[in-house]
C-alpha cells in the first residue's frame, strides 16, 4: 500500500457526518431534476421544475428549507419573508426587490396549481441577499452549498502519454489530496467536506489508457480504477491561482524499465542541488502553446484548431519532460484563453526559466504544403537602430553602496540568446529527423514577436501545416504527438549536455563568463519594460546580434 | 410709357443678373471645381499608357517561400504615387498559377514614405481579418509588402504595416510589426 501523507483533517464529529454523507451520496443519481443542498446537518434534494431550459424550484419548498414566511398579498404580489427582511416578487415580471434593492430574475414567478415557482437563481441572486449563512448555488452541477462548508469543485483530465499516462485532478478552491493506492486502486482523499464532482468525472479513455474509470464512492473522495498494467505511480500537487492541482503521473509496467534508462537522476525541482554536484544547466522550461481564447490560429478544412492542437502537445510535453527529466515545466496558458505575447514572454522571464519552446501549426495558401519547421529570432539591424535605445546601469544598494546591474531592453532581450537558440533549433530539427516529418526549410529565422522578449534561448517549433489535410489527420494523432515530444526530450537532454560542457557559444561571453546556468537571468541581470530604457546598451546589443537573414 | 418700358427692362436685367450671379455662376464654379479634385489622381497626371516594369512577388510553389514576377505597372510621378501604383499592383486578385499572399479583399489607404527611407503602407482591416493565420503565411504576406517596395524603389529601405490608420502588433501573431522591416530577399526563391 502506497500512502502520501497528507494533513489529517477530521474530528470524530466530522467522520460521523462524513459517513452520512457518503451514504446519502451513493443514492445520488436521482433521475427527476433535483438541486442538492449541502450543509452541515447532511444533504438533501429539493426537487426541480423544468420551463423549457430554465430550472424552477418551489417557493413552498424553499419556504421549508429555510424558515421563510410566503404571503400572497391581494393584489398578486408575493412576499418572502426571513428574519425581518422581505422580498417582493409580483407575477409576470422577472424582477425582485430584495430590501428595495431591485434584482432581476431569468424569469418571473409562474403560478402551478397551488405552488409558486421561481427560478434557481432566486437563491443565489435575492435570498442569498437576506439569508444569515452563505448559500453558494453551483448551477452547473446543481448544487446549493450552504454555510462556510469546503466543496471544492474537482475536475480530471487524463493525457496518454505512450504507454504511460497523466491525471490531473484540479480542486478549486484549494483542497489538498491525499493518494493512496491498494491494489489496481487508487483513492484520491481530499481534505474537504464534500465534493462538487460532473457525472461522470471522467469520459471513458479507451481500452489502451491506464485509466479505467474514476468515480465517486465517497463523499470527499474519488476512486480511480486502474488497468493491471499500472508499474508505478508518481503524485505531486502544486498550487495553480486558487486551485489545488494534483498531478499523478502513472507508469505502465513495461514502459518503466525504459522511462528510467534515457534521463540521469536529477534533484527534484524545488531543491537545491546537492552541493557537490555539477549545477545543471536548465532548471526550468517554459512552454508556450500557440493561440488560445478568441485567436484560434489555423483552422483545418476538418475543424482542427492551431489553439487546441498546440495546447494538447503542450499538455502532452510538460507531463513527459516533468515525469522523465525531472524538471520544472510552466506552461503560459494551462486553458483555452487568449494570453498577450508580451506575457508569455513575461511568464518565462519572471520565473527564470532556462529555455523557452513556443508551439504553432503553420498555415500556408498553397495546400500541398507540409513539415515541421524551427525558428529563432531575427533582428533586424536596420529596424533595431529605429527602437529607444537600453542602458546599463549603476544603482544604488541598502548597504550604501552601488552595484551595475545590466539592463536589457525588453524587445531585444533575445539578442544574448541567439547563438545558444540556434544551437537548440539545430538539436531539435537533427532529433525530429526520422520521427517528426520535416519541412523543405526545417530551420529558419524571422522577427517572431513571441521569441523577442524571451530572455534564454528560445525557439518556436511550427508542428507541421493544418492547411495540408493528410498533415492536419496526423498531427492530431497520438502517435505523431508523443513522437514529437520524445524528439524534444531527446533535444532537451543534449541542449543540456552541451551547456554542461560549455561546447556552445565559445563566442559568448555570457556563456564563459558564468559558471552558473548560462541561460538564466542571472542575479544582477534585468529585463526592463520598453518604456523605462535607457541610453547606451543598445549598439552593444546590436553590435553582437546578427542581422535579420534567415 | 417709355419710362415703364424702361421699368421692365430693368427689373428684367436685375432678374437676369440675378439668375447668373445665384444660380448659373455656382453651378458652374462647382462643375470647374469637381473637375479639378478629379484631376489629382494618381493616375490621371501620368500620359496615358505611360508604364513602368516592377516586380511583384506571389506564394511560391513550395509555400514556404515568395517568388517574383516582372509586371508593365501605371507610371507615378513621384516615389510616393508610384508605391501606391505598387502596392494597388500587388493586391490586385491574380489567377492561377499564381496566388497572391495578400488576403482578399484588402484594399489601399494610404501609403507615406518618410526622409528616412521608410515607407509605411496603410491597408484595410482585411489584411488582418481575413488572414488564414500560421507563421508562413504571414511571413509571405508581410514580405510581399517590405520586398515590393524595396525592390522597386530605391527611395524605400524599409516597409511598416498599417491597419486602418493605426500601427500593429502582428498579422496573426507571429511577426513583429512594430517596427518597419528592411528588404530580405531571403524569402524569395
Amino acid at each position: 500500500m502506497n500512502v502520501r501523507p497528507l494533513p489529517l483533517f477530521s474530528a470524530a464529529a466530522t467522520v460521523a457526518f462524513l459517513i452520512a454523507l457518503a451514504a446519502a451520496l451513493s443514492s445520488q443519481t436521482a433521475q427527476p431534476p433535483s438541486l442538492t443542498l449541502l450543509s452541515k446537518d447532511g444533504r438533501r434534494a429539493l426537487p426541480l421544475a423544468m420551463a423549457g431550459d430554465q430550472e424552477l424550484v418551489a417557493l413552498d419548498d424553499l419556504a421549508t428549507t429555510f424558515q421563510l414566511a410566503v404571503r400572497e398579498e391581494s393584489l398578486g404580489a408575493l412576499t418572502v419573508s426571513y428574519k425581518g427582511k422581505t422580498i417582493l416578487l409580483t407575477p409576470e415580471q422577472a424582477l425582485a426587490s430584495v430590501s428595495g434593492r431591485l434584482i432581476s430574475l431569468p424569469a418571473p414567478p409562474t403560478r402551478s396549481g397551488r405552488r409558486w415557482l421561481v427560478p434557481v437563481e432566486f437563491i443565489s441572486r435575492a435570498l442569498a441577499l437576506i439569508y444569515d449563512a452563505r448559500l453558494d448555488l453551483r448551477k452547473a452541477s446543481r448544487l446549493l452549498v450552504i454555510g462556510d462548508l469546503r466543496v471544492p469543485r474537482i475536475t480530471v483530465r487524463y493525457d496518454a502519454l505512450g504507454a504511460s499516462g497523466r491525471l490531473t485532478v484540479d480542486a478549486t478552491p484549494r483542497a489538498q489530496g491525499t493518494v493512496t493506492q491498494e491494489g489496481d486502486r487508487l483513492t484520491v482523499r481530499f481534505d474537504a467536506d464534500a465534493l462538487d464532482v460532473p457525472t461522470p468525472p471522467l469520459p471513458f479513455q479507451g481500452l489502451q489508457s491506464l485509466v479505467q474509470s474514476v468515480r465517486v464512492v465517497d463523499p470527499t473522495a474519488l476512486t480511480i480504477d486502474l488497468a493491471p498494467r499500472l508499474g508505478g505511480f508518481r503524485a505531486t500537487s502544486q498550487p495553480v491561482d486558487t486551485t489545488m492541482r494534483l498531478v499523478i503521473d502513472l507508469l505502465a509496467a513495461q514502459a518503466d524499465s525504459a522511462t528510467t534508462q534515457p534521463a540521469p537522476p536529477q534533484p527534484p525541482p524545488d531543491l537545491p542541488p546537492a552541493f557537490a554536484q555539477p549545477a545543471s544547466a536548465i532548471h526550468t522550461i517554459a512552454i508556450d502553446p500557440g493561440h488560445g481564447g478568441d485567436d484560434e490560429g489555423v483552422r483545418s478544412a476538418e475543424g482542427t484548431k492551431e489553439k487546441e492542437l498546440t495546447l494538447a502537445v503542450a499538455r502532452r510535453a510538460k507531463a513527459v519532460i516533468e515525469a522523465r527529466l525531472g524538471l520544472r515545466v510552466l506552461l503560459t496558458r494551462d486553458d483555452d484563453r487568449n494570453v498577450p505575447i508580451d506575457e508569455r514572454a513575461s511568464i518565462a522571464n519572471n520565473n527564470k526559466a532556462d529555455l523557452f519552446i513556443s508551439l504553432h501549426a503553420n498555415g500556408s495558401m498553397r495546400p500541398a504544403t507540409t513539415g515541421a519547421a524551427i525558428f529563432y529570432a531575427a533582428f533586424d539591424r536596420d529596424a533595431a537602430q529605429t527602437a529607444t535605445p537600453g542602458a546599463d546601469g549603476r544603482v544604488p544598494t541598502f548597504s550604501g553602496g552601488s552595484r551595475d546591474i545590466e539592463l536589457v531592453p525588453w524587445d531585444l532581450a533575445q539578442t544574448r540568446h541567439l547563438e545558444r537558440s540556434a544551437a537548440f533549433a539545430d538539436l531539435v530539427e537533427q532529433q525530429f529527423h526520422d520521427r517528426v516529418p520535416l519541412s523543405a526549410h526545417p530551420i529558419d529565422r524571422a522577427p517572431l514577436r513571441v521569441l523577442e522578449s524571451a530572455n534564454m534561448p528560445a525557439v518556436l517549433v511550427e508542428i507541421g501545416y493544418l492547411t495540408n489535410p493528410d498533415q492536419a489527420r496526423l498531427l492530431t494523432g497520438d502517435a505523431f504527438q508523443n513522437a514529437l515530444v520524445l524528439a524534444l526530450l531527446d533535444a532537451i537532454l543534449k541542449f543540456r549536455d552541451t551547456l554542461t560542457t560549455k561546447s556552445v557559444s565559445e563566442n559568448d561571453e555570457h556563456a564563459l563568463s558564468r559558471p552558473a546556468p548560462p541561460a538564466r537571468n542571472g542575479p544582477n541581470t534585468q529585463v526592463v519594460p520598453r518604456e523605462a530604457r535607457l541610453p547606451g546598451a543598445r549598439e552593444a546589443l546590436l553590435g553582437r546580434a546578427p542581422g535579420g537573414t534567415p | 410709357m417709355s419710362r415703364r418700358a424702361l421699368a421692365i427692362a430693368g427689373t428684367l436685367a436685375v432678374a437676369a443678373a440675378c439668375y447668373v450671379l445665384l444660380i448659373w455662376l455656382p453651378r458652374w464654379t462647382s462643375r470647374a471645381t469637381t473637375g479639378a479634385a478629379a484631376a489629382p489622381s494618381p493616375v490621371a497626371p501620368a500620359p496615358p499608357g505611360r508604364k513602368i516594369k516592377a516586380r511583384l512577388f506571389y506564394v511560391a510553389e513550395d509555400g514556404m517561400r515568395l517568388t517574383s514576377v516582372e509586371r508593365d505597372i501605371a507610371y507615378g510621378d513621384s516615389a510616393v504615387e508610384q508605391a501606391r501604383e505598387i502596392v494597388a499592383a500587388q493586391i490586385a486578385p491574380v489567377v492561377e498559377p499564381l496566388v497572391s499572399a495578400v488576403p482578399p479583399n484588402t484594399t489601399l489607404r494610404a501609403v507615406f514614405i518618410t526622409e528616412g527611407g521608410d515607407a509605411y503602407v496603410d491597408l484595410s482591416r482585411e489584411v488582418v481579418s481575413a488572414h488564414p493565420g500560421g507563421t508562413s503565411n504571414e511571413l509571405l504576406t508581410v514580405y510581399t509588402f517590405v520586398n515590393a517596395l524595396t525592390t522597386n524603389l530605391p527611395a524605400v529601405t524599409a516597409v511598416q504595416m498599417l491597419v486602418e490608420g493605426k500601427e500593429l502588433d502582428t498579422l496573426s501573431g507571429h511577426i513583429d510589426l512594430r517596427r518597419p522591416l528592411a528588404k530580405n530577399l531571403a524569402w524569395v526563391q
